[in-house]
């Protein structure tokens, strides 16, 4: 098995006089299959974004996901977040698909 | 407190000789087990994958959830990864508490809550060669 990368990096550029952050977002099973990449980089306008406007840029950029996300939960630092909850500079997030463990 | 996601087969005894003392009269164990079929269809082996950092983290606050509401004296919670075949044990909670109706209860909230919050995904290998996740139960 292919270790995790343990803490994605947010690697924040300056384009112009915007401010870009990239966010790394790690994929668990179905949507590591049908990505073939165990990780995504999605970059954000602005510094911080919500859960919700996460999975809208994820169906955007990744339409191959995009049936899949209605049930994905996302964690982020290793905590399940809500839509309206934003996502702070460097966190550690990934999509979670409805879990099968036990 | 034994909490781990081990790659190799769990054996149940031990752990569960490793967390009770001489004060404990009830020691409950749930194991699950790797079965043959789903919804009919012949199942040849599983195998089981984790956002492992997390799936620790969850499955530590399991534990302190189950220590806060029931007199759990101690605790095992195991989960194996990897590819398990038919009859292999996929997991192992196993409590040790004064009496055994807490137990009952307290296995009974550990292995659901368990199921719906640890971030692990078993595919399923199917004898018609198919392969596939399964995404809630």
């Amino acid at each position: 098995m292919n270790r995790l990368p343990r803490i994605p990096e947010t690697v924040i550029m300056m384009l112009g006089r915007e401010v870009r952050v990239e966010i790394t977002v790690l994929l668990f099973a179905s949507l590591r299959d049908d990505l073939g990449s165990s990780s995504i980089q999605l970059e954000v306008p602005q510094s911080t974004i919500t859960v919700e406007e996460l999975l809208k840029l994820v169906k955007e950029r990744f339409p191959v996901l995009r049936q899949r996300l209605g049930a994905v939960r996302v964690a982020v630092n290793q905590e399940f977040r809500n839509g309206p909850e934003s996502i702070p500079e460097r966190a550690e997030v990934a999509l979670i698909p409805p879990v099968s463990g036990g | 407190m034994i909490i781990q996601l081990v790659h190799e087969p769990v054996a149940a005894d031990p752990l569960m000789e490793s967390i009770t003392p001489p004060e404990c009269g009830a020691v409950v164990n749930f194991l699950g087990v790797v079965r043959n079929q789903h919804h009919g269809r012949q199942v040849l082996r599983l195998e089981y994958s984790a956002y492992e950092s997390m799936a620790l983290a969850k499955m530590q606050q399991i534990a302190a959830q189950l220590k806060e509401r029931w007199p759990v004296h101690d605790l095992a919670m195991v989960h194996r990864l990897g590819t398990l075949e038919i009859g292999d044990t996929s997991i192992c909670i196993a409590l040790s508490l004064p009496h055994r109706s807490d137990g009952f209860e307290a296995l009974r909230y550990a292995i659901d809550t368990f199921k719906e919050e640890v971030p692990i995904w078993k595919k399923e290998y199917f004898a018609d060669g198919e392969a596939r996740w399964v995404e809630g139960s």
